[in-house]
């Protein structure tokens, strides 16, 4: 065979030529049996027999496409196979790789593909441009995650995400950042919103019973509970009961007692108006009948809170929240005597008799204490609440400011688990004991939905999200830590008006936006509202409870708001209270029930206008600036942005016109509730 | 013009793809039903508004029930959907008040999915239920939550304690945004005039205020492929007789 081949020069070199012309020949063939050749031959054929046809292949450049976007490390080649992304012609057309690319606020040639869909932007061939084969490490993203990597450079909330919006609320509200820090790129953390109690006074308040039964299921007594299952044995549980309540001390200057239990027959329908007329149900839920949990959550559930509290705990709360908790959201109701115990035998009967009815504890012995103590320690429960005499740890819980690029070499899978950073992460929220019984995450409840809310958000904390330049990125809003100042200011804190209402950009959005307050409205209808609020919106069921200010109080605040909360551009004196001419007044008239329709949301005429969604404009006259009235027909978003009235594009005639009507709009009946 | 209208072929094309795609993560020969029902009904879990590739908020729950409508508990079931649609389980027994829940998560294609609970009954034939969701991809999903804000309260007649709908208290009734026999006769410039300069633009109602200063195109161009995608009966694009030539 060798003599055959190579046995005379002649042959020899026949031969190695022969050789060396198919190797020369290896290069091209593999180029010309590619994939993406053989993707572009199938795009060619299947759009040879459709109308635009010939507009389809102008578009279509062959060969290898790239897109490069040094700013963001991109070198992507998916354009190769993926060429019909920007035919809009292809929206029927579901097979892959041709379907066109969804419509989404960003241009492809500016961003590529892998910083959305990760995977392997260079590679040319399917299996290593989307999974992880050979040495790489980023597969691409399942669409069911896709959300995340919008977060990756809008750091607040986004209109059209709403799972990533859901899972970065979820990663506040249930705590999980206060034993798992996660830098933000812009040099803070993450901060918890959900505010959990001191436990250093628990002794106060509530049973070593209902301790026990709390931490064995915190679920069993308050469905709404964000606290999570340590899944404790029952000694265990025994002993950190122990521990807690001799660990408790009692509240300095809390020497609430109860005054002589005066039973009087408890009037059950006084209490329930009470509770409805304080509009406790805008921040407290209860569980009802049917098992939905009705109400705010603001505040802790309510359905069983009389297996919880002590009385003279309860009392002294509702007498003044501030008293046991600084910072408590609560508002200091100023609540009598009578309506204190009113309420708190209403509250105290609200209980589930088997929530506590097998937890027989005796008395504690000083190991079961110190074992408590170890426990909590090991546990971490200073993590989230502070506890006299323990520190809250420090990085209690791995780190998650990069998890979103953890390659998957360093995660430890389950048998049987697919190997990939989204599948892990989503099992470890779903029950991260089943990754090993010693580990100390607790077990949380979350709706799948929500399991996969918060994988998208720690798939947002990505190395690039951290190394965007920042020109490319778009922060959150920025936190404000505004603070009223003076008398008002303390008297605003102690009824937690930040709780409901935002000023300057700091507080709630359960109610409306007070910055412009001092502009908007008239003094005396101030003082009044403050006095005895009366709701302008009919078809809300949160509204504005009554604290029983004192008439000094009350012009504290007024003189505040009406000073400090005015907007620069707004002047109040520009238009007058009164006196405008009839025929001003009548053709606002018509304006308001023709050109405008204005009767579709509002109520001018109680007989005629059924509108809901606005407030209720029939003493608008006495509420309102009329200066503030132009400024907002004109443009209500410039007073209140993201206010819902639409902008009409008004001219002034027709604004002062309708100003000049709503300013008539002054109701006798509001002169007779004032008395 | 064309593109959402377009975009609203493929959705008719993914219910169809619903008989090629099925996909069966679970063996269902594991379990060995110990009862058999002869028909389904949907408890609760269809027709929701989810997202392309995401869990739906809430399970689908489906009952087996016996010839008398007595929920049978034991009998297996099992779904099925388009290309991409997951369940969690794919089947199963149902539980002691005849219903079997399961999470779905729809396919990464916006559109409208119809899943397909089936289950055999005595004689060895198969009862169907078919139910549908809908998937919102990036742009319906912004129209969706502009809905939310601006539209619901009046063109949404249901009540909840939450948000008590203003429909009935308008003298011209608004229509509903599912309402296709109205809603897919109006074209997108229609559509376009009407949000931006309220109903007098298209000779309506003025109780339809304009929102064109408080929108912008991109807005109103979401509400409406929000509006195209949910329209029952579906919205059948003008564009798709130029793709069928």
């Amino acid at each position: 065979m060798w003599r055959a081949l190579f046995g005379d020069p002649v042959r020899a070199f026949g031969v190695v030529s022969l050789l060396l012309l198919i190797s020369l020949a290896i290069a091209p063939a593999k180029n010309y049996f590619s994939e993406w050749r053989h993707y572009q031959n199938q795009y060619l054929s299947l759009i040879r027999s459709r109308g635009d046809a010939v507009t389809l292949q102008r578009h279509l450049q062959g060969g290898i496409q790239q897109i490069w976007l040094p700013d963001l490390g991109v070198v992507d080649r998916c354009t190769t196979c993926h060429v019909g992304l920007k035919e809009p012609s292809l929206a029927d057309v579901s097979t892959q790789p041709f379907r066109r690319h969804p419509v989404i606020p960003h241009k492809l040639d500016e961003f590529g593909c892998v910083v959305c869909h990760r995977g392997q932007g260079a590679a040319t061939t399917v299996e290593e441009a989307h999974r992880s084969t050979l040495a790489w490490e980023q597969p691409i993203l399942p669409a069911r995650y896709i959300e995340s990597s919008c977060g990756q450079c809008h750091r607040g909330a986004l209109a059209g995400t709403p799972q990533l919006n859901l899972g970065r609320t979820l990663l506040a509200r249930y705590g999980c950042v206060h034993c798992h820090t996660v830098k933000l790129p812009d040099g803070g953390t993450m901060r918890a919103t959900d505010d959990p109690p001191s436990l250093s006074h628990i002794a106060d308040m509530t049973t070593r019973e209902w301790i026990y039964a709390w931490l064995r299921d915190p679920q069993a007594y308050a469905v709404s509970a964000t606290m999570p299952n340590f899944r404790l044995s029952d000694p265990d549980t025994r002993d950190i009961s122990a521990f807690l309540i001799a660990n408790s001390t009692p509240m300095p200057g809390d020497t609430a007692s109860l005054p002589p239990a005066s039973k009087a027959p408890p009037d059950p329908t006084a209490a329930a108006s009470l509770y409805g007329e304080s509009f406790c149900a805008s921040c407290h839920a209860v569980q009802n009948a049917a098992g939905n949990v009705v109400g705010g959550d603001v505040g802790p559930e309510l359905t069983r809170v009389g297996n919880k509290v002590r009385p003279e705990w309860l009392q002294a709360w509702l007498r003044n929240p501030r008293g046991y908790d600084a910072e408590t959201a609560m508002p200091h109701y100023r609540l009598n005597d009578q309506q204190v115990t009113l309420l708190s035998d209403y509250l105290e009967g609200k209980t589930d008799s088997d929530l506590l009815a097998n937890v027989h504890l005796e008395s504690a012995t000083p190991e079961q204490i110190a074992h408590g103590k170890t426990l909590v320690a090991e546990y971490g429960c200073a993590a989230c609440h502070e506890i006299s005499g323990i520190k809250k740890p420090e990085n209690f819980a791995p780190e998650l400011t990069r998890i979103g690029s953890k390659p998957i070499t360093q995660l430890i899978f389950l048998p049987g688990m697919s190997h990939t950073l989204p599948d892990y992460i989503s099992a470890k929220i779903r029950e991260p004991r089943s990754f090993g019984t010693a580990l100390k995450m607790p077990q949380f409840s979350f709706a799948p939905a929500e399991v996969d809310a918060l994988t998208t958000a720690l798939l947002s904390l990505t190395d690039r999200s951290q190394s965007l330049p920042r020109a490319l990125t778009v922060p959150s809003p920025q936190s404000s830590s505004y603070e009223p100042a003076g008398k008002a200011g303390k008297l605003m804190a102690d009824l937690a008006c930040f709780s409901c209402h935002a000023i300057n950009g700091r507080g709630g959005d359960m109610a409306p936006d007070l910055t412009w307050e001092g502009s908007a409205v008239q003094r005396p209808w101030l003082q009044a509202f403050l006095k005895n609020p009366n709701t302008l919106r009919p078809a809300l069921i949160r509204r504005m409870p009554r604290f029983n200010l004192s008439d000094s109080d009350i012009n504290e605040l007024t003189d505040y708001i009406m000073t400090v909360y005015q907007k620069p551009d707004v002047d109040r004196d520009s238009m007058p209270a009164s006196g405008y001419p009839a025929t001003q007044v009548e053709q606002g008239k018509q304006l308001f029930y023709a050109k405008y329709a204005c009767q579709s949301c509002h109520i001018v005429d109680t007989k005629t206008d059924k509108g809901y969604i606005g407030p209720t404009l029939t003493q608008v006259g006495s509420r309102l600036n009329a200066a503030w009235i132009y400024n907002w027909l004109k443009n209500p978003q410039s007073l209140r942005p993201g206010a819902i009235e639409p902008n009409f594009n008004m001219s002034d005639d027709d604004a002062r016109a309708l100003t000049a009507f709503l300013m008539m709009q002054r109701n006798s009946g509001k002169q007779e509730a004032k008395k | 013009m064309t593109r959402p209208s377009l975009a609203l072929f493929a959705i008719g094309l993914i219910v169809v793809m619903g008989s090629v795609g099925c996909k069966k993560s679970t063996s269902p020969s594991t379990l060995k039903p110990t009862a058999l029902a002869v028909a389904l009904v949907e408890s609760s879990g269809g027709k929701q508004i989810g997202a392309t590739g995401a869990v739906l908020s809430q399970p689908i729950v489906v009952q087996a029930n016996d010839e008398q409508g007595n929920a049978v508990p034991g009998a297996l079931v099992e779904l099925s959907g388009p290309a991409g649609v997951s369940f969690d389980p794919s089947a199963g027994l149902t539980d002691s008040s005849g219903q079997f829940t399961t999470n779905v998560a729809l396919g990464g294609m916006a559109g409208r999915y119809q899943i397909t609970a089936t289950t055999l009954t005595k004689t060895q034939t198969k009862v169907e239920l078919k139910l549908e969701e809908i998937a919102l991809g990036y742009q319906a999903q912004v129209g969706h939550q502009l809905d939310e804000k601006y539209c619901v309260r009046c063109h949404d007649p249901e009540s909840t304690p939450e948000r008590v709908s203003n429909y009935d208290n308008l003298e011209t009734k608004p229509h509903a945004f599912t309402d296709g026999n109205t809603l897919n006769q109006m074209t997108d410039a229609d559509l376009t005039a009407i949000i931006g300069h309220g109903g007098p633009a298209l000779n309506k109602s003025a109780l339809m205020p304009p929102y064109g200063y408080t929108l912008n195109k991109t807005d109103m161009q979401a509400l409406i492929a929000y509006i195209r995608l949910v329209s029952d009966p579906l919205y059948q694009g003008s564009g798709m007789v130029y793709v069928q030539k």
